[in-house]
Protein backbone atom coordinates (compact mmCIF):
# COMPACT_ATOMS: atom_id res chain seq x y z
CA UNK A 1 0.00 0.00 0.00
CA UNK A 2 1.50 3.38 -1.19
CA UNK A 3 1.64 6.12 1.21
CA UNK A 4 -0.53 8.25 -0.98
CA UNK A 5 -3.34 6.18 -1.42
CA UNK A 6 -3.73 6.23 2.91
CA UNK A 7 -3.50 10.31 2.84
CA UNK A 8 -6.27 10.68 0.30
CA UNK A 9 -8.79 7.84 2.00
CA UNK A 10 -8.50 9.43 5.64
CA UNK A 11 -8.15 13.00 7.32
CA UNK A 12 -4.91 14.27 7.85
CA UNK A 13 -3.71 12.89 11.28
CA UNK A 14 -2.96 16.13 12.71
CA UNK A 15 -6.73 16.81 12.13
CA UNK A 16 -7.67 13.97 13.58
CA UNK A 17 -5.47 14.71 16.90
CA UNK A 18 -6.95 18.28 16.66
CA UNK A 19 -10.91 16.58 16.92
CA UNK A 20 -9.63 14.42 19.83
CA UNK A 21 -8.48 17.28 21.66
CA UNK A 22 -11.79 19.07 21.44
CA UNK A 23 -14.10 19.13 24.51
CA UNK A 24 -17.72 18.93 23.36
CA UNK A 25 -20.11 20.51 25.56
CA UNK A 26 -23.86 21.32 25.44
CA UNK A 27 -25.47 23.90 23.56
CA UNK A 28 -26.05 26.82 25.90
CA UNK A 29 -29.73 28.22 26.32
CA UNK A 30 -29.45 31.53 28.16
CA UNK A 31 -33.48 31.62 27.69
CA UNK A 32 -34.41 28.42 29.46
CA UNK A 33 -31.67 29.64 32.30
CA UNK A 34 -33.11 32.58 32.61
CA UNK A 35 -36.96 31.39 32.61
CA UNK A 36 -35.84 29.10 35.50
CA UNK A 37 -34.42 31.40 37.84
CA UNK A 38 -37.07 33.66 37.39
CA UNK A 39 -39.59 30.72 37.81
CA UNK A 40 -37.75 29.52 41.38
CA UNK A 41 -38.01 33.54 42.49
CA UNK A 42 -41.79 33.79 41.94
CA UNK A 43 -42.54 30.82 43.28
CA UNK A 44 -40.74 31.45 46.23
CA UNK A 45 -42.90 34.63 46.46
CA UNK A 46 -45.82 32.84 46.50
CA UNK A 47 -45.21 30.05 48.71
CA UNK A 48 -44.54 32.45 51.16
CA UNK A 49 -47.17 34.96 50.60
CA UNK A 50 -49.53 31.70 51.67
CA UNK A 51 -47.34 30.75 54.42
CA UNK A 52 -46.80 33.68 56.13
CA UNK A 53 -49.95 35.98 55.45
CA UNK A 54 -52.31 35.00 58.56
CA UNK A 55 -55.25 36.15 56.44
CA UNK A 56 -54.99 33.02 54.49
CA UNK A 57 -56.71 31.45 57.57
CA UNK A 58 -54.94 28.07 56.66
CA UNK A 59 -56.40 26.68 59.89
CA UNK A 60 -59.78 27.89 59.88
CA UNK A 61 -59.74 26.55 56.14
CA UNK A 62 -59.09 23.25 57.46
CA UNK A 63 -61.74 23.13 59.97
CA UNK A 64 -64.92 24.04 57.05
CA UNK A 65 -63.29 21.34 55.00
CA UNK A 66 -65.56 18.90 55.99
CA UNK A 67 -68.37 21.16 57.35
CA UNK A 68 -72.06 19.50 56.84
CA UNK A 69 -73.25 22.25 55.37
CA UNK A 70 -69.83 22.19 52.48
CA UNK A 71 -70.75 18.59 52.48
CA UNK A 72 -74.13 18.91 51.32
CA UNK A 73 -73.45 21.59 49.09
CA UNK A 74 -70.34 19.60 47.23
CA UNK A 75 -73.23 16.80 46.91
CA UNK A 76 -75.78 19.59 45.37
CA UNK A 77 -72.70 20.07 42.53
CA UNK A 78 -72.40 16.85 41.96
CA UNK A 79 -75.57 15.83 41.89
CA UNK A 80 -76.25 18.98 39.07
CA UNK A 81 -73.08 18.49 37.63
CA UNK A 82 -74.33 14.63 36.53
CA UNK A 83 -78.34 15.26 36.06
CA UNK A 84 -77.37 17.91 33.71
CA UNK A 85 -74.27 16.03 31.77
CA UNK A 86 -76.88 13.24 31.43
CA UNK A 87 -79.58 15.40 30.02
CA UNK A 88 -77.25 17.59 27.78
CA UNK A 89 -75.76 14.60 26.34
CA UNK A 90 -79.39 13.45 25.29
CA UNK A 91 -80.44 16.45 24.06
CA UNK A 92 -77.31 16.65 22.06
CA UNK A 93 -77.55 13.53 20.58
CA UNK A 94 -80.85 14.58 19.44
CA UNK A 95 -79.69 18.04 18.39
CA UNK A 96 -76.78 16.59 16.51
CA UNK A 97 -78.92 14.20 14.71
CA UNK A 98 -81.56 16.58 13.71
CA UNK A 99 -78.48 18.93 12.02
CA UNK A 100 -77.57 16.07 9.73
CA UNK A 101 -80.76 14.92 9.04
CA UNK A 102 -82.05 15.16 5.44
CA UNK A 103 -84.55 17.69 6.16
CA UNK A 104 -83.84 21.26 6.07
CA UNK A 105 -86.45 22.20 8.55
CA UNK A 106 -84.52 19.91 11.05
CA UNK A 107 -81.43 20.80 10.17
CA UNK A 108 -81.94 24.36 10.43
CA UNK A 109 -83.84 24.27 13.70
CA UNK A 110 -80.70 22.65 15.31
CA UNK A 111 -78.75 25.27 13.37
CA UNK A 112 -80.89 27.86 15.75
CA UNK A 113 -80.74 25.74 18.80
CA UNK A 114 -77.08 25.53 18.96
CA UNK A 115 -76.42 28.98 17.47
CA UNK A 116 -79.01 30.60 20.78
CA UNK A 117 -77.42 28.07 23.46
CA UNK A 118 -73.93 28.52 23.00
CA UNK A 119 -74.86 32.47 22.24
CA UNK A 120 -76.21 33.72 25.01
CA UNK A 121 -74.10 33.44 28.40
CA UNK A 122 -74.87 30.56 30.35
CA UNK A 123 -75.43 33.14 33.44
CA UNK A 124 -78.04 35.27 31.62
CA UNK A 125 -79.73 31.53 30.48
CA UNK A 126 -79.84 30.49 34.12
CA UNK A 127 -81.19 34.02 35.10
CA UNK A 128 -84.13 33.87 32.72
CA UNK A 129 -85.55 30.59 33.61
CA UNK A 130 -85.39 31.18 36.90
CA UNK A 131 -87.59 34.64 36.39
CA UNK A 132 -89.91 32.45 34.09
CA UNK A 133 -92.95 33.01 35.84
CA UNK A 134 -92.57 36.99 34.69
CA UNK A 135 -93.31 35.44 31.04
CA UNK A 136 -95.53 32.85 31.94
CA UNK A 137 -97.63 32.79 34.83
CA UNK A 138 -98.96 29.70 34.65
CA UNK A 139 -99.43 25.94 32.18
CA UNK A 140 -102.25 24.39 32.12
CA UNK A 141 -103.57 21.88 29.24
CA UNK A 142 -107.52 22.96 28.22
CA UNK A 143 -108.97 20.16 25.83
CA UNK A 144 -111.78 21.31 24.02
CA UNK A 145 -115.25 19.76 25.31
CA UNK A 146 -113.00 18.81 28.47
CA UNK A 147 -111.98 21.55 29.94
CA UNK A 148 -109.08 21.84 32.06
CA UNK A 149 -106.93 18.67 32.07
CA UNK A 150 -104.38 20.05 34.82
CA UNK A 151 -102.93 23.72 35.60
CA UNK A 152 -100.03 24.44 37.46
CA UNK A 153 -98.34 27.76 38.39
CA UNK A 154 -94.78 28.40 37.44
CA UNK A 155 -93.75 29.50 40.51
CA UNK A 156 -94.87 26.32 42.07
CA UNK A 157 -92.13 24.34 39.74
CA UNK A 158 -89.71 26.72 38.69
CA UNK A 159 -87.78 26.00 41.90
CA UNK A 160 -84.01 27.01 41.82
CA UNK A 161 -82.64 23.64 42.03
CA UNK A 162 -85.02 23.03 39.03
CA UNK A 163 -84.41 26.41 37.17
CA UNK A 164 -80.72 25.37 37.10
CA UNK A 165 -81.37 22.03 36.13
CA UNK A 166 -83.34 23.50 32.97
CA UNK A 167 -80.83 26.31 31.97
CA UNK A 168 -77.55 24.33 32.16
CA UNK A 169 -78.79 21.22 30.14
CA UNK A 170 -80.26 23.70 27.61
CA UNK A 171 -76.93 25.47 27.17
CA UNK A 172 -74.97 22.37 27.87
CA UNK A 173 -76.79 20.53 24.95
CA UNK A 174 -75.82 23.29 22.53
CA UNK A 175 -72.12 22.38 23.07
CA UNK A 176 -72.58 18.34 23.33
CA UNK A 177 -74.73 19.04 20.12
CA UNK A 178 -72.18 20.18 18.30
CA UNK A 179 -69.29 17.42 19.56
CA UNK A 180 -71.65 14.87 18.38
CA UNK A 181 -72.41 16.34 15.20
CA UNK A 182 -68.79 16.17 14.29
CA UNK A 183 -68.35 12.68 15.53
CA UNK A 184 -71.15 11.82 13.48
CA UNK A 185 -69.37 13.72 10.36
CA UNK A 186 -66.01 12.04 10.92
CA UNK A 187 -67.78 8.52 10.04
CA UNK A 188 -67.10 7.77 6.87
CA UNK A 189 -70.08 7.72 4.46
CA UNK A 190 -69.41 4.45 2.97
CA UNK A 191 -70.81 3.02 6.35
CA UNK A 192 -74.14 4.19 6.11
CA UNK A 193 -74.30 3.63 2.74
CA UNK A 194 -73.36 -0.06 2.89
CA UNK A 195 -76.07 -0.44 5.13
CA UNK A 196 -78.61 1.55 3.29
CA UNK A 197 -78.00 -0.56 0.59
CA UNK A 198 -78.81 -3.59 2.32
CA UNK A 199 -81.98 -2.13 3.41
CA UNK A 200 -81.87 -0.62 7.17
CA UNK A 201 -83.75 1.89 8.01
CA UNK A 202 -81.87 5.20 8.71
CA UNK A 203 -82.75 5.22 12.36
CA UNK A 204 -81.20 1.24 12.67
CA UNK A 205 -78.19 2.79 10.84
CA UNK A 206 -77.48 6.00 13.16
CA UNK A 207 -78.19 3.50 16.00
CA UNK A 208 -76.04 0.11 15.11
CA UNK A 209 -73.89 2.30 12.72
CA UNK A 210 -73.05 5.28 12.51
CA UNK A 211 -73.46 6.41 16.51
CA UNK A 212 -71.25 3.68 17.90
CA UNK A 213 -69.09 4.73 15.62
CA UNK A 214 -68.58 8.44 16.53
CA UNK A 215 -68.68 7.64 20.22
CA UNK A 216 -64.56 7.53 19.85
CA UNK A 217 -64.52 11.09 18.36
CA UNK A 218 -66.98 12.03 20.90
CA UNK A 219 -65.83 10.47 24.35
CA UNK A 220 -62.86 12.49 25.32
CA UNK A 221 -64.18 16.31 24.65
CA UNK A 222 -67.07 14.94 26.31
CA UNK A 223 -64.78 14.71 29.49
CA UNK A 224 -63.60 18.18 29.07
CA UNK A 225 -67.05 19.47 29.14
CA UNK A 226 -67.53 17.46 31.83
CA UNK A 227 -65.00 19.36 33.36
CA UNK A 228 -66.19 22.74 32.35
CA UNK A 229 -69.39 21.88 33.44
CA UNK A 230 -68.29 21.11 36.92
CA UNK A 231 -67.49 24.42 37.25
CA UNK A 232 -70.11 26.01 35.42
CA UNK A 233 -72.44 25.04 38.04
CA UNK A 234 -70.72 27.15 40.17
CA UNK A 235 -73.17 30.04 38.55
CA UNK A 236 -76.52 28.36 40.35
CA UNK A 237 -75.41 30.44 43.15
CA UNK A 238 -76.72 33.24 41.72
CA UNK A 239 -80.21 31.63 41.93
CA UNK A 240 -79.63 30.69 45.37
CA UNK A 241 -79.53 26.91 44.88
CA UNK A 242 -77.22 25.77 47.92
CA UNK A 243 -74.34 24.35 45.86
CA UNK A 244 -70.70 23.90 47.03
CA UNK A 245 -70.03 27.58 46.46
CA UNK A 246 -73.45 29.20 47.86
CA UNK A 247 -73.08 27.22 50.98
CA UNK A 248 -69.10 28.60 51.48
CA UNK A 249 -71.05 31.87 50.63
CA UNK A 250 -74.06 31.61 53.38
CA UNK A 251 -71.16 30.64 55.65
CA UNK A 252 -68.74 33.34 55.35
CA UNK A 253 -71.50 35.86 55.02
CA UNK A 254 -72.25 34.99 58.87
CA UNK A 255 -68.57 35.07 59.84
CA UNK A 256 -66.53 37.02 57.56
CA UNK A 257 -64.29 34.04 56.70
CA UNK A 258 -64.37 34.70 53.33
CA UNK A 259 -60.62 33.86 52.25
CA UNK A 260 -60.69 30.40 54.15
CA UNK A 261 -63.87 29.55 52.81
CA UNK A 262 -63.22 30.48 49.21
CA UNK A 263 -60.11 28.02 49.86
CA UNK A 264 -62.08 25.10 50.81
CA UNK A 265 -64.59 25.67 47.60
CA UNK A 266 -60.86 26.37 45.24
CA UNK A 267 -59.66 22.83 47.07
CA UNK A 268 -62.82 20.59 47.16
CA UNK A 269 -63.30 22.04 42.83
CA UNK A 270 -59.73 21.04 42.48
CA UNK A 271 -60.46 17.45 44.08
CA UNK A 272 -62.93 16.75 42.21
CA UNK A 273 -61.77 18.06 38.88
CA UNK A 274 -58.54 16.09 39.40
CA UNK A 275 -60.45 12.66 39.76
CA UNK A 276 -62.57 13.77 36.68
CA UNK A 277 -59.29 14.16 34.78
CA UNK A 278 -57.39 10.69 36.01
CA UNK A 279 -61.08 9.04 34.32
CA UNK A 280 -60.91 11.02 31.50
CA UNK A 281 -57.26 10.18 30.85
CA UNK A 282 -58.17 6.55 30.80
CA UNK A 283 -61.41 7.15 28.33
CA UNK A 284 -59.44 8.75 26.07
CA UNK A 285 -56.58 6.11 26.28
CA UNK A 286 -59.18 3.69 25.42
CA UNK A 287 -61.32 5.45 22.54
CA UNK A 288 -58.89 7.68 20.80
CA UNK A 289 -56.78 5.48 19.27
CA UNK A 290 -55.95 4.73 16.09
CA UNK A 291 -58.31 2.27 14.32
CA UNK A 292 -55.46 0.25 13.27
CA UNK A 293 -54.34 -1.45 16.54
CA UNK A 294 -55.34 -4.39 17.65
CA UNK A 295 -58.52 -4.25 20.36
CA UNK A 296 -56.97 -5.04 24.16
CA UNK A 297 -58.85 -6.75 27.25
CA UNK A 298 -59.56 -3.72 28.79
CA UNK A 299 -60.87 -2.35 25.53
CA UNK A 300 -63.32 -5.65 25.51
CA UNK A 301 -64.32 -4.79 29.23
CA UNK A 302 -65.11 -1.31 28.11
CA UNK A 303 -67.34 -2.21 25.01
CA UNK A 304 -68.98 -5.19 27.19
CA UNK A 305 -69.60 -2.65 30.60
CA UNK A 306 -70.89 0.70 28.18
CA UNK A 307 -72.51 -1.74 25.73
CA UNK A 308 -71.18 0.78 22.94
CA UNK A 309 -69.15 -0.80 20.18
CA UNK A 310 -66.85 1.86 19.86
CA UNK A 311 -63.33 0.84 18.96
CA UNK A 312 -60.11 2.30 19.76
CA UNK A 313 -57.58 0.25 21.48
CA UNK A 314 -54.50 -0.18 23.61
CA UNK A 315 -52.13 -2.74 22.95
CA UNK B 1 -85.42 -8.28 -13.95
CA UNK B 2 -83.55 -5.34 -13.66
CA UNK B 3 -85.36 -2.85 -16.22
CA UNK B 4 -82.95 0.83 -16.51
CA UNK B 5 -84.79 2.99 -18.73
CA UNK B 6 -83.29 6.06 -20.09
CA UNK B 7 -81.49 6.68 -16.79
CA UNK B 8 -79.78 10.16 -16.53
CA UNK B 9 -77.45 11.32 -13.96
CA UNK B 10 -75.93 14.51 -13.25
CA UNK B 11 -74.33 16.38 -10.52
CA UNK B 12 -74.45 19.49 -11.47
CA UNK B 13 -73.42 20.75 -14.49
CA UNK B 14 -71.70 17.32 -15.32
CA UNK B 15 -73.59 14.90 -16.97
CA UNK B 16 -72.36 11.50 -15.37
CA UNK B 17 -74.91 9.23 -17.02
CA UNK B 18 -76.80 9.77 -20.83
CA UNK B 19 -80.07 8.36 -21.39
CA UNK B 20 -78.55 4.79 -20.22
CA UNK B 21 -80.91 1.45 -21.05
CA UNK B 22 -80.55 -1.72 -20.04
CA UNK B 23 -82.27 -5.20 -18.94
CA UNK B 24 -80.81 -7.45 -16.80
CA UNK B 25 -82.80 -10.84 -16.84
CA UNK B 26 -82.86 -13.47 -13.71
CA UNK B 27 -79.65 -15.74 -13.73
CA UNK B 28 -77.46 -13.51 -16.01
CA UNK B 29 -74.05 -11.97 -14.94
CA UNK B 30 -73.71 -8.71 -16.72
CA UNK B 31 -70.03 -7.17 -16.80
CA UNK B 32 -70.03 -2.92 -17.60
CA UNK B 33 -66.73 -2.41 -18.73
CA UNK B 34 -65.41 1.27 -19.53
CA UNK B 35 -62.70 3.57 -18.69
CA UNK B 36 -62.58 5.25 -15.29
CA UNK B 37 -65.28 8.08 -14.94
CA UNK B 38 -66.80 6.58 -17.41
CA UNK B 39 -70.13 6.65 -15.18
CA UNK B 40 -69.54 2.56 -14.01
CA UNK B 41 -69.97 2.97 -10.43
CA UNK B 42 -72.58 5.40 -10.57
CA UNK B 43 -75.01 3.41 -12.41
CA UNK B 44 -74.61 0.45 -9.87
CA UNK B 45 -75.37 3.20 -7.26
CA UNK B 46 -78.41 4.72 -8.85
CA UNK B 47 -79.77 0.90 -9.28
CA UNK B 48 -79.21 0.88 -4.78
CA UNK B 49 -80.99 4.48 -4.50
CA UNK B 50 -76.96 5.92 -3.12
CA UNK B 51 -77.64 7.98 -5.95
CA UNK B 52 -81.45 10.08 -7.18
CA UNK B 53 -81.37 9.75 -10.72
CA UNK B 54 -81.81 13.29 -12.73
CA UNK B 55 -84.30 11.67 -15.53
CA UNK B 56 -85.38 8.16 -16.48
CA UNK B 57 -86.33 5.48 -14.41
CA UNK B 58 -84.63 2.07 -12.40
CA UNK B 59 -87.46 -0.87 -11.60
CA UNK B 60 -85.94 -4.09 -9.57
CA UNK B 61 -88.47 -7.08 -10.84
CA UNK B 62 -91.15 -3.82 -10.94
CA UNK B 63 -89.95 -1.97 -8.14
CA UNK B 64 -89.47 1.80 -9.04
CA UNK B 65 -86.43 2.90 -7.34
CA UNK B 66 -87.43 6.43 -6.80
CA UNK B 67 -89.77 5.55 -4.63
CA UNK B 68 -90.26 5.27 -1.03
CA UNK B 69 -91.42 1.91 -1.31
CA UNK B 70 -90.06 0.88 -3.98
CA UNK B 71 -86.93 1.40 -3.02
CA UNK B 72 -87.45 -0.42 -0.16
CA UNK B 73 -88.46 -3.76 -1.70
CA UNK B 74 -85.79 -3.05 -4.11
CA UNK B 75 -83.05 -2.90 -1.88
CA UNK B 76 -84.38 -5.89 -0.04
CA UNK B 77 -83.75 -8.05 -3.61
CA UNK B 78 -80.07 -6.30 -4.31
CA UNK B 79 -77.09 -6.48 -2.14
CA UNK B 80 -74.51 -4.38 -3.26
CA UNK B 81 -70.55 -5.24 -2.62
CA UNK B 82 -68.24 -1.94 -2.44
CA UNK B 83 -65.01 -1.09 -3.91
CA UNK B 84 -63.72 -0.12 -0.49
CA UNK B 85 -65.32 -3.04 1.52
CA UNK B 86 -67.20 -0.99 4.37
CA UNK B 87 -67.50 -3.62 6.60
CA UNK B 88 -68.45 -2.31 9.99
CA UNK B 89 -65.10 -1.83 11.93
CA UNK B 90 -66.75 -2.23 15.41
CA UNK B 91 -68.18 -5.22 14.61
CA UNK B 92 -66.96 -9.07 13.82
CA UNK B 93 -66.65 -10.55 10.55
CA UNK B 94 -70.13 -12.71 12.37
CA UNK B 95 -72.08 -9.41 13.33
CA UNK B 96 -71.10 -7.75 10.07
CA UNK B 97 -72.88 -10.34 8.40
CA UNK B 98 -76.09 -11.05 10.50
CA UNK B 99 -76.64 -7.38 11.00
CA UNK B 100 -79.10 -6.47 8.18
CA UNK B 101 -80.53 -10.46 7.89
CA UNK B 102 -81.77 -10.07 11.80
CA UNK B 103 -82.63 -5.75 11.34
CA UNK B 104 -84.14 -6.18 7.93
CA UNK B 105 -85.51 -9.86 7.41
CA UNK B 106 -86.22 -10.22 10.88
CA UNK B 107 -84.42 -13.68 11.08
CA UNK B 108 -83.91 -14.88 14.69
CA UNK B 109 -80.29 -14.69 15.27
CA UNK B 110 -79.28 -17.90 15.68
CA UNK B 111 -80.81 -18.80 12.26
CA UNK B 112 -79.00 -15.40 10.65
CA UNK B 113 -75.73 -16.91 12.53
CA UNK B 114 -75.77 -20.60 11.03
CA UNK B 115 -76.25 -18.90 7.72
CA UNK B 116 -73.51 -16.44 8.41
CA UNK B 117 -71.49 -19.30 9.72
CA UNK B 118 -71.76 -21.49 6.38
CA UNK B 119 -71.29 -18.32 3.66
CA UNK B 120 -67.66 -17.82 5.73
CA UNK B 121 -67.18 -21.76 5.30
CA UNK B 122 -67.92 -21.25 1.48
CA UNK B 123 -65.50 -18.17 1.63
CA UNK B 124 -62.45 -20.22 3.39
CA UNK B 125 -63.30 -17.86 6.22
CA UNK B 126 -64.90 -19.97 8.84
CA UNK B 127 -62.25 -19.52 11.60
CA UNK B 128 -62.57 -16.05 11.32
CA UNK B 129 -66.08 -15.77 12.42
CA UNK B 130 -65.07 -13.53 15.62
CA UNK B 131 -62.32 -11.14 13.95
CA UNK B 132 -62.73 -7.74 14.08
CA UNK B 133 -62.21 -5.80 10.12
CA UNK B 134 -58.76 -4.70 11.31
CA UNK B 135 -57.68 -8.07 11.68
CA UNK B 136 -57.90 -9.34 8.16
CA UNK B 137 -56.38 -8.42 4.95
CA UNK B 138 -57.80 -6.99 2.24
CA UNK B 139 -58.74 -10.19 0.61
CA UNK B 140 -60.45 -11.53 3.35
CA UNK B 141 -62.14 -8.11 4.10
CA UNK B 142 -63.78 -8.44 0.60
CA UNK B 143 -64.58 -12.22 1.24
CA UNK B 144 -66.44 -10.63 4.12
CA UNK B 145 -68.04 -8.21 2.54
CA UNK B 146 -69.19 -10.52 -0.07
CA UNK B 147 -71.06 -13.03 2.44
CA UNK B 148 -72.48 -9.86 4.10
CA UNK B 149 -74.34 -9.31 0.49
CA UNK B 150 -75.11 -13.01 0.19
CA UNK B 151 -76.64 -13.38 3.44
CA UNK B 152 -79.56 -10.94 2.21
CA UNK B 153 -80.42 -14.31 -0.61
CA UNK B 154 -80.41 -11.48 -3.01
CA UNK B 155 -81.85 -11.84 -6.32
CA UNK B 156 -79.25 -9.15 -7.89
CA UNK B 157 -76.03 -9.15 -6.58
CA UNK B 158 -74.16 -5.59 -7.68
CA UNK B 159 -70.61 -5.48 -7.56
CA UNK B 160 -68.34 -2.28 -7.82
CA UNK B 161 -65.35 -2.78 -8.85
CA UNK B 162 -65.08 -5.22 -5.99
CA UNK B 163 -61.15 -6.38 -6.73
CA UNK B 164 -60.26 -2.86 -7.34
CA UNK B 165 -58.58 -2.04 -4.24
CA UNK B 166 -56.70 -5.95 -3.75
CA UNK B 167 -53.53 -6.72 -4.81
CA UNK B 168 -53.42 -9.38 -7.78
CA UNK B 169 -52.90 -12.33 -5.38
CA UNK B 170 -56.05 -11.05 -3.21
CA UNK B 171 -57.91 -10.16 -6.30
CA UNK B 172 -57.74 -13.88 -7.18
CA UNK B 173 -59.25 -15.02 -3.94
CA UNK B 174 -62.18 -12.87 -4.43
CA UNK B 175 -62.73 -13.87 -8.51
CA UNK B 176 -62.43 -17.29 -7.33
CA UNK B 177 -65.57 -16.94 -5.33
CA UNK B 178 -67.47 -14.82 -7.85
CA UNK B 179 -66.69 -17.40 -10.41
CA UNK B 180 -67.96 -20.12 -8.05
CA UNK B 181 -71.33 -17.90 -7.45
CA UNK B 182 -71.46 -17.58 -10.99
CA UNK B 183 -72.01 -20.96 -12.09
CA UNK B 184 -74.08 -21.28 -9.01
CA UNK B 185 -76.97 -19.22 -11.37
CA UNK B 186 -76.41 -16.11 -8.75
CA UNK B 187 -77.63 -12.80 -11.00
CA UNK B 188 -74.74 -10.38 -10.79
CA UNK B 189 -74.13 -6.42 -12.18
CA UNK B 190 -70.38 -6.48 -12.24
CA UNK B 191 -68.65 -3.17 -12.56
CA UNK B 192 -64.84 -4.28 -12.96
CA UNK B 193 -61.45 -3.72 -14.85
CA UNK B 194 -60.69 -7.27 -14.67
CA UNK B 195 -61.43 -8.13 -19.03
CA UNK B 196 -60.01 -11.54 -18.51
CA UNK B 197 -62.21 -12.31 -15.44
CA UNK B 198 -65.29 -10.95 -17.41
CA UNK B 199 -64.81 -12.57 -20.27
CA UNK B 200 -64.70 -16.11 -18.28
CA UNK B 201 -67.59 -15.34 -16.39
CA UNK B 202 -70.08 -12.85 -17.65
CA UNK B 203 -72.70 -13.70 -20.28
CA UNK B 204 -72.89 -10.48 -21.63
CA UNK B 205 -70.87 -7.61 -21.72
CA UNK B 206 -71.89 -3.64 -21.68
CA UNK B 207 -69.71 -0.78 -22.17
CA UNK B 208 -69.76 2.37 -20.53
CA UNK B 209 -67.94 5.71 -22.34
CA UNK B 210 -68.23 9.67 -20.63
CA UNK B 211 -71.88 8.27 -19.56
CA UNK B 212 -73.20 6.64 -22.79
CA UNK B 213 -73.71 3.05 -23.34
CA UNK B 214 -72.04 1.85 -26.55
CA UNK B 215 -72.04 -1.44 -26.89
CA UNK B 216 -74.39 -4.27 -25.35
CA UNK B 217 -73.37 -7.70 -26.28
CA UNK B 218 -73.33 -11.19 -25.20
CA UNK B 219 -69.21 -12.07 -23.80
CA UNK B 220 -68.35 -14.00 -27.52
CA UNK B 221 -69.55 -11.28 -30.12
CA UNK B 222 -67.97 -8.62 -27.81
CA UNK B 223 -64.41 -10.45 -28.13
CA UNK B 224 -65.29 -11.02 -31.52
CA UNK B 225 -63.09 -9.55 -34.92
CA UNK B 226 -66.34 -8.71 -36.31
CA UNK B 227 -68.05 -7.65 -32.96
CA UNK B 228 -66.70 -5.61 -30.11
CA UNK B 229 -63.56 -5.59 -31.73
CA UNK B 230 -64.73 -3.53 -34.59
CA UNK B 231 -65.61 -0.57 -32.46
CA UNK B 232 -62.47 1.30 -32.29
CA UNK B 233 -62.73 2.95 -29.36
CA UNK B 234 -63.67 -0.78 -27.74
CA UNK B 235 -60.46 -2.43 -29.54
CA UNK B 236 -58.31 0.81 -27.75
CA UNK B 237 -59.45 -0.27 -24.54
CA UNK B 238 -58.75 -3.76 -24.82
CA UNK B 239 -55.41 -3.49 -26.01
CA UNK B 240 -54.53 -1.01 -23.69
CA UNK B 241 -55.86 -3.32 -20.98
CA UNK B 242 -53.58 -6.13 -22.35
CA UNK B 243 -50.38 -4.49 -21.71
CA UNK B 244 -51.50 -3.45 -18.88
Amino acid sequence: MSKVDTSKARPQPSVVEEVDRLVVVPRRNYGIWIGTAFTLVLSYFILRAFAVNPAFGWETAAGYLFHPSIMSGLMTTLVLTVVIMFLAIIIGTIVAVMRVSPSPVLRSFAGAYVWFFRGVPALIQLIFWFNLALLVREFSLTLPFVGEIFSIRTNDFMTPFFSAVVALSLCEAGYMAEIIRAGIKSVPTGQSEAASALGMPYRNILKRIVLPQAMRFVVPPTGNEAINLLKLTSLVTFIAVDDLFYSAQSIYARTFETIPLLIVVAVWYLAVVSIMSVGQHFLERHFGRSETRSQSLTTRFLRNAFGTRAKGAAT
Amino acid sequence: MIVIENVEKRFGETTVLKRINLTIEPGEVVTILGSSGSGKSTLIRCINGLEALSGGRITVDGNDVSTKAGLATARRRSATVFQLFNLYPHMTALENITLAPINVLKKPRAEAEARARELLKLVGLADLATAYPQRLSGGQRQRVGICRALAMDPRYLLLDEVTSALDPEMTGEVLDILAELARGGTTMLFVTHEVEFARRISSRIVFLEQGELIVDMPTERFFAEDGGFAVPRIRQFLTKMKKD
